[in-house]
């Protein structure tokens, strides 16, 4: 897993509190996300339990997926509020927003476990917006973002977002997860 | 130091820590199940290699219990996976399906078999890991990497959370539960009020609480986004543990300093409150019952681990005892000590509760997660279409129960009884004398 820090792509706008369970229903929760052919699948449900009205805001009713691909999005930074990724603790919700394409989620804040899972696994790069962004980005915006620098730029709107600090977790991330982490460190046998 | 600062610093081999701190620290026990087992499992292969052994076979408990009585064949597959890897590693701590040692609810489970001790450290592939703080120790909820890390190593890296103190003060009255007081915190403080935070649960009206109750306490504080919830051990904790713990393993009890800083404190008086229910779609939308009365209803489930225990049961029984329900009713027990328990309880001398449940037109499920999280779509009790229906459950999130635009009102199992017998939401003072 290597984790690009400067991400160029279309913005998927979803609101607050979007738990796990919509982001992976349980029902999808029985593919193994350890075997690679079951790991895309998870792509495919993706936001599988967003309710049309809350998906691809402001408008809503805009699916992740395109007519073109069933697994891959045609978005690639999810824009969100408050407390995104809360609920269960399954790994399989960063899983299924890597398998679909997602590079990088911007929200107010995360609920911890999948802040955890993000950053551990290596599957995304989960950032802070210091403003509330899901109500002036627009799904299909195109963004580009850069992860240590803190911007996130709107090239559609032109306009320029402050991002806070990733902190602590940024070697980790940069890393590729915290096994290859605790590798670089020492702390486990290479 | 706070109760759970107490915990983390202990098994980081530091004399202190504060929030904020990042540290290493050594953990009792992992429990994994099936829905996150086969992805730990794999992390686990991947990281250490086929030939890993765990770090430690005595530490590792492996509870199937999310998807069992379905005919979906992945879902069988994935304890097929739990079973492969308990023989390969020679795991004692294996709850299997279809078996005499079969249990159900991982978080029910835990305590029943002596898994749960005051001062450990427990990590579990489930958010509702944190059931376990209700014994003094400190239990929160990881992903399968994670969980595949601390199987090789025995160790993981946790930041100090600050903690949150609520206090409560008084008996509660006959027509409210703990669970009517967990939703009167969240609502309180909002399912993000406590995110990367420790909550800690004090006072009187606390330590008159059974065990049971105070596990649907520290259960529910993965819904205000708590990294973990926790009680002190008092003796009726060292009692259940000491009751269950075959191994009789010593264990601290540890408490919170009297001048621990504590980021922030509630303080309620139980006897004022009133039935609460949490609407639909998130756990911190409020309502007291008597606010929503009379708000239709298509189905009524008891079950889960935060609302499927014997205290649960009895409860529930003592409204529905000779009444009939006005709309389908599921009841699951967590687990199948519980289910046996069902079976066997009578109330006030004369029915089963089980009997007390069928006579009232109830359907009994078998012990498991069932349609707490919706699962395959021949789940018992799943929510496969629009309705409305008021639950035990501890989340109400869009699509949890399985449909989409289904609505979930989370209530505890007085009310949902008595919305069960009138179809509507009702408030369980109309049926208790």
């Amino acid at each position: 897993m290597n984790l690009s820090t400067i991400i160029q792509g279309k913005a998927y706008v979803l609101g607050d509190n979007i738990d796990t369970d919509q982001i992976i229903p349980a029902q999808y929760l029985t593919f193994n996300p350890s075997i690679p052919e079951e790991y895309k699948m998870f792509g495919k449900y993706a936001l599988a339990g967003v309710p049309p009205a809350q998906g691809g805001l402001p408008k809503g009713h805009i699916p992740l997926h395109g007519p073109a691909n069933e697994f891959i999005s045609p978005y690639s930074i999810i824009i969100a509020g408050r407390n995104f990724g809360c609920g269960s603790s399954r790994e399989h919700a960063p899983v299924a927003l890597d398998a679909a394409g997602i590079k990088a989620v911007v929200a107010e804040f995360y609920a911890r476990i999948f802040f955890r899972n993000s950053v551990n696994g290596g599957y995304l790069i989960p950032l802070e917006s210091v403003k509330r962004l899901c109500e002036t980005v627009c799904t299909g915006d195109e963004l580009r973002l850069d992860a240590i620098a803190g911007r996130l730029e709107n090239l559609t709107s032109n306009e320029t977002y402050e991002l806070k600090p990733l902190g602590e977790v940024a070697p980790i991330l940069e890393a590729g997860g915290v096994f290859p982490y605790a590798r670089a460190k020492g702390l486990l046998k290479a | 130091m706070t109760l759970t600062e107490k915990i983390l610093a202990r098994h980081s081999g530091r004399a202190s820590v504060q929030p904020g701190d990042n540290i290493w620290v050594d953990v009792d026990v992992l429990m994994t199940h099936d829905v996150c087992g086969p992805g730990t499992i794999g992390v686990f292969h991947q990281n250490f290699g086929r030939q890993a052994k765990v770090w430690d076979r005595d530490k590792v408990v492996i509870i199937p219990d999310h998807y069992i009585f379905t005919a979906d064949a992945m879902a069988n597959r994935n304890v097929d996976v739990l079973r492969a890897f308990v023989a390969e590693q020679n795991l004692p701590h294996f709850y299997d399906v279809g078996t005499e040692r079969y249990k159900g609810v991982c978080h029910i489970a835990l305590p029943e078999e002596g898994h749960t001790r005051p001062g450990e450290i427990l990590l579990g592939t489930d958010s509702h890991t944190c059931t376990a703080g209700a014994f003094g120790e400190f239990a929160t909820g990881i992903g399968n990497t994670d969980a595949g890390f601390v199987m090789g190593t025995g160790k993981t890296w946790l930041k100090v959370p600050p903690t949150l103190r609520f206090v409560f003060h008084g008996e509660l009255p006959p027509y409210l539960m703990a669970k009517d007081l967990i939703l009167a915190v969240i609502g309180d403080i909002g399912c993000d009020g406590a995110t990367y935070m420790a909550m800690e649960f004090d006072g009187d009206g606390v330590y008159c609480l059974n065990i049971e109750e105070r596990m649907t306490l520290c259960n529910m504080a993965i819904e205000a986004g708590g990294k973990n919830g926790i009680i002190r051990a008092d003796q009726k904790t060292v009692d259940f543990v000491k009751s269950r713990d075959k191994s009789a393993k010593p264990f601290v009890v540890e408490q919170s300093d009297s001048d621990a800083p504590f980021a922030r404190e509630w303080v309620y008086d139980v006897t004022k409150l009133r039935p609460v229910v949490a609407k639909p779609h998130s756990p911190d939308n409020r309502a007291y019952v008597d606010e929503i009365q009379g708000t239709p209803i298509d189905r009524a489930y008891i079950g889960s681990c935060t609302g499927g225990k014997m205290t649960d049961f009895r409860a529930a029984a003592r409204i529905l005892n000779g009444h009939s329900v006005k709309i389908d009713t599921f009841v699951v027990p967590a687990t199948t000590e519980i289910a046996r328990l069902l079976k066997t309880e009578r109330i006030d001398g004369g029915q089963t509760l089980e009997e007390v449940f069928l006579n009232a037109g109830a359907k009994i499920g078998e012990a498991s997660c069932a349609a707490c999280l919706g699962g395959p779509s021949d789940t018992f009790g799943r929510l496969n279409s629009a309705i409305k229906c008021i639950s035990t459950t501890n989340r109400n999130f869009p699509g949890r129960m399985g449909h989409k635009q289904a609505e979930v009102f989370l209530a505890s199992p007085l009310t949902v009884a008595a919305s069960a017998l009138r179809g509507s939401i009702t408030d369980p003072r109309e049926y208790l004398s």
